[in-house]
């Protein structure tokens, strides 16, 4: 699922426009992005606090088994390795 | 005698101004443009190269072609344009924090309760419960 600082408004909106068919969580005040440890400080509008971009697999026991950090926002995990993770994990 | 209009200054900058805002709404949306945006590059050239014909001919057949003046101005334009695409997806796209901060592999994964986008509670335990696992994917949000 997608998570970002913008509210659930503004994720229909992009879930919309993008056909995103996964659910998308709100964190508004960037607690759990945070707690992820993928705070980009003042990187949004007006300088809010937002998430840089990152992908987190967790398994059923609640723990993190792969992890995609970029250093360029254009340039994000893709589905293929994604699925390669999961297909790992299974 | 009569001069023509020079139509390849004017495609290659209109090509060129393409390459520059075609990337966001277009080529970034599928990987294969988005990591290496060789299509925007590509556009590039056949605007640069266009317009190095259309000027080099407004200035070897004056006689002939308008656009000495065009021309150069519209180079100039794209060379700013190039020039700003270049630093915007080699430079002002990498300004994000290290991932040094970030949870790691092994570690377990902080729990959440958050809405989405109808408004309902969801919460990670919940949905760990019923599924093998869950793919986090953060997003900067401002879309």
């Amino acid at each position: 699922m997608g998570i970002s600082v913008d509210s659930p408004a503004d994720s229909r909106k992009l879930c919309e426009s993008r056909r995103y068919t996964f659910p998308f969580l709100s964190d508004d005040n960037a607690d759990t992005i945070r707690r992820y440890g993928v705070l980009h400080p003042k990187g949004g509008e007006g300088g809010k606090d937002i998430a840089r971009p990152a992908e987190f697999l967790v398994d059923a026991t609640g723990t993190i088994r792969w992890v995609n950090l970029t250093d360029d926002i254009r340039v994000r995990a893709r589905p293929e390795s994604v699925l390669m993770a999961i297909d790992r994990l299974l | 005698m009569k001069r023509s209009r020079n139509i390849l200054n004017w495609a290659g900058f209109a090509i060129v101004l393409i390459a520059v805002v075609s990337y966001v709404p277009f080529f970034a949306l599928s990987p294969a443009t988005r990591d290496i945006p060789w299509a925007n590059y590509l556009l590039f050239l056949i605007g640069g190269a266009l317009l190095a014909v259309g000027v080099r001919r407004a200035f070897r057949d004056s006689a002939h072609y308008h656009g000495k003046i065009s021309g150069s101005i519209l180079t100039v334009l794209s060379a700013l344009l190039f020039a700003f695409f270049v630093v915007s997806v080699t430079y002002l796209s990498k300004q994000i924090p290290a991932a040094g901060t970030a949870l790691r592999v092994g570690q377990k994964a902080p729990a959440f309760v958050l809405l989405d986008t109808a408004g309902n509670q969801v919460s990670s335990a919940d949905l760990l419960k019923n599924h093998h696992g869950l793919v986090l994917i953060f997003y900067r949000g401002y879309w």
